[in-house]
């Protein structure tokens, strides 16, 4: 039910409010929903992500390692929040449960209303075809493909018709502001450029919810706050909830809600009011 | 599927010099399979056309004894000429031609020959009997070349001949080589002598009686005449047929070592796509692809191998194999020594259904062989994939 509100929602968006030349301009001047996203979880149209007693444990050796101890979290509509914590504290394996690429050992994960444990493979699949959107540190483009086609994968999963891909697409690269790179291959392109391929792929399909990997780990700080800000003015323009994976300070900054993780567990978590 | 199909193609255009390594090889196996049956198609086809020609006309009535690889059947093996025969004889469109056994001492060495009696005026063989046509002291005889080459006979050399007449007498006489023909059939040249019928006849003693009679395709068969047995063409040509299936049998082996090699490239660059490619398959899997929908695609690019190389081998195939088919293949070396019914130039014959056959043999290999390393992909983990995590 959320899904379908948030889709319709966002479908129904003047894609063209979404600043034309300059995509990281005011955006969301027109729209009201600020409220919203500025006091998840409860504020908003509803719970997006809920964990309860989420535990993932790795064989290593000849016995296990805990790499989630116990997590406990809801996440609602429309969040900009972070998972923060050092390398190794657990913050992908979260996401990649998250994201259903992966299985809890113990607790459950919902996930747009869907037990992540209780997906088959092919539900899984499906879950992620239709309502998630990936952005991993290193990109991950098709190399061979160009930006287009890059950006047009998800919706050749999700049988639009050329016409209708042709104009999420064309969409998709304004927001992130490479129109002009349309039939660039991704070993053309700067690293900044690259992750805003990456983000125009995963926003392109408009999911209701995007995992972000450290997407800024190889960008120097300009394309990080150029990125960052993209996201944030889609966060506030099409009510996507985004969830970052980080222990970047400029990535931290942008984030309305704070979550800290420490060897497996969540440390703090707190909002962020102005 | 039509996904896998474009996203395949992307994928194999966009790997540029790899994919194009493999398609060239691919191709080039493609080419030269369809040459060499071709060459087979064209050597069977040359063969039965110079068999015709030269040896069976379109079929033969041998007499009941006559067995050509038994020569003391030779003595029994003569019927007068049936009265049934006689007016297409005269027409041109059958022969008669009168078989026995002889020796010729060539150069003090001593041979035993087939003698065959044959028509001077006759048109249904290429044999150039008009030659026998000629007013010399000595007896009139041509011989093939493979004869000629092995006796160290060339034209103009007279030699002596020894026969036995129908009573077992033995008597001698001195011939004199007027032709040496050439006819890329071993059958009518080894070990054999032509001279003019008639001569052969009185000399043995058997007037008016022939062996064999050789007809065209304007002898319409009706009643077999009594003592003689019909030969029909197919039934003569068979042993052409299992020469070529043998010869055929033995390059299965070289396609087979040729499929082999492609097989091993494709093969080979699956299973480095698989490894080098771990991050995209965990990114596709991440967009929402099952994994079977990645195998899928892997096994799509695979035989897709094979697709580019048929359009790549039509590019510069079809104009090399309509080239060879026009100018043929000449052998490096002489066939005459081969002893066997092959031309020095063959002309491929290509079917449809040869390369047809070809394509799809080649296809269906292909994604097989691209299937099975791929297959690893379902038992990727995601996660790991997606780090690049060699497994
Ligand atoms: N597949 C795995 N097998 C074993 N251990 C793993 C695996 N994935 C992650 N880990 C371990 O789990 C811990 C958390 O990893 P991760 O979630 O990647 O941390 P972060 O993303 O916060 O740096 C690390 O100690 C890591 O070594
Ligand atoms: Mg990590």
């Amino acid at each position: 039910m959320n899904e379908s509100n948030n889709n319709a929602e966002s479908k129904n968006t003047p894609l063209g409010g979404l600043g034309v030349k300059s995509p990281l301009g005011d955006l969301g001047v027109e729209r009201n929903n600020n409220a919203e996203t500025q006091t998840p979880p409860s504020g908003g149209g509803g719970v997006i992500i809920t964990t309860s007693q989420l535990i993932k444990r790795f064989p290593m050796g000849k016995g296990e390692f805990t790499a989630l101890k116990g997590i406990d979290l809801e996440f609602g509509i429309g969040e900009f929040a972070g998972l923060i914590g050092p390398s190794g504290s657990g913050k992908t394996t979260l996401l990649n449960i998250l994201g259903s690429l992966d299985s809890p050992t113990e607790g459950e994960a919902i996930v747009l209303g869907q037990s992540v444990s209780k997906l088959s493979a092919k539900g899984a699949a499906r879950l992620r075809k239709e309502s998630l959107g990936f952005i991993f540190q290193s990109y991950n483009l098709l190399q061979v493909h160009t930006v287009f086609e890059n950006v047009e994968f998800p919706l050749l999963l999700l049988n639009y018709t050329a016409a209708e891909r042709k104009k999420m697409v064309m969409d998709a690269l304004e927001w992130v502001g490479l129109t002009d790179k349309v039939k660039s291959k991704p070993p053309k392109l700067s690293g900044g450029e690259c992750q805003r391929v990456a983000i125009a792929r995963a926003m392109v399909k408009r999911p209701s919810l995007v995992l972000a990997d450290e997407p800024t780990a190889n960008l120097d700080a300009a394309n990080s706050h150029n990125i960052l800000k993209t996201m944030e003015n889609l966060n506030r323009q099409l009510k996507t909830t985004f969830l970052f994976a980080t222990h970047d300070e400029k990535v931290i900054g942008y984030l309305k809600r704070k979550i800290f993780l420490k060897d497996g567990y969540v440390d703090k978590d707190e909002l962020v009011n102005n | 599927m039509w996904l896998a199909i474009k996203l395949a193609y992307r994928n194999l255009i966009g790997a540029g010099l790899r994919t194009w390594l493999n398609v060239l090889v691919l191709s080039f196996s493609f080419v030269v399979i369809i040459w060499m049956k071709g060459i087979m198609v064209g050597w069977d086809y040359q063969a039965k056309t110079d068999m015709t020609n030269w040896q069976i006309g379109a079929g033969q009535y041998w007499h009941e004894n006559y067995d050509p690889y038994d020569p003391f059947t030779f003595d029994e093996s003569h019927i007068e000429i049936p009265e049934l025969l006689k007016s297409e004889i005269s027409n041109q469109n059958i022969t008669p031609m009168l078989i026995a056994q002889g020796t010729i001492y060539p150069q003090g060495r001593m041979q035993s020959v087939v003698l065959k009696g044959i028509d001077p005026t006759q048109k249904v063989l290429y044999l150039p009997s008009e030659k026998l046509d000629t007013a010399i002291t000595a007896l009139p005889a041509f011989v093939g070349q493979l004869m000629a080459s092995s006796m160290k006979l060339t034209v103009g050399d007279r030699v002596m001949l020894r026969w036995r007449d129908e009573n077992g007498t033995f008597d001698a006489a001195e011939i004199e080589i007027v032709d040496i023909f050439s006819s890329n059939v071993p059958a009518v040249e080894t070990g054999q002598v032509y001279i003019p019928l008639d001569k052969l006849q009185q000399m043995i003693g058997l007037e008016n009686r022939a062996t064999i009679f050789t007809f065209n395709e304007n002898f319409k068969k009706e009643n077999t005449p009594d003592g003689l047995v019909l030969k029909s063409k197919d039934e003569l040509t068979k042993a052409v047929d299992d020469m070529i299936k043998t010869k055929n049998s033995g390059q299965s082996v070289f396609y087979f070592i040729l499929i082999l090699l492609v097989m091993l490239a494709i093969f080979d660059t699956q299973v480095l796509s698989i490894f080098r490619r771990q991050k995209e398959i965990g990114t596709y899997i991440a967009l929402g692809y099952t994994r079977r929908q990645v195998v899928g695609l892997f096994t799509v690019e695979g035989g897709m191998h094979a697709i580019l190389a048929a359009v790549v081998a039509a590019a510069y195939g079809i104009p090399f194999l309509a080239w060879q088919a026009k100018v043929g293949f000449t052998m490096p070396v002489d066939t005459s020594e081969f002893g066997m019914a092959i031309a020095q130039t063959l002309y491929p014959v290509y079917g449809v259904g040869l390369v047809l056959a070809t394509t799809c043999i080649v296809l269906i290999v292909t994604t097989i062989v691209s299937y099975f390393p791929s297959r690893k992909i379902a038992r990727m983990n995601p996660t790991e994939a997606l780090r690049g995590k060699i497994q």
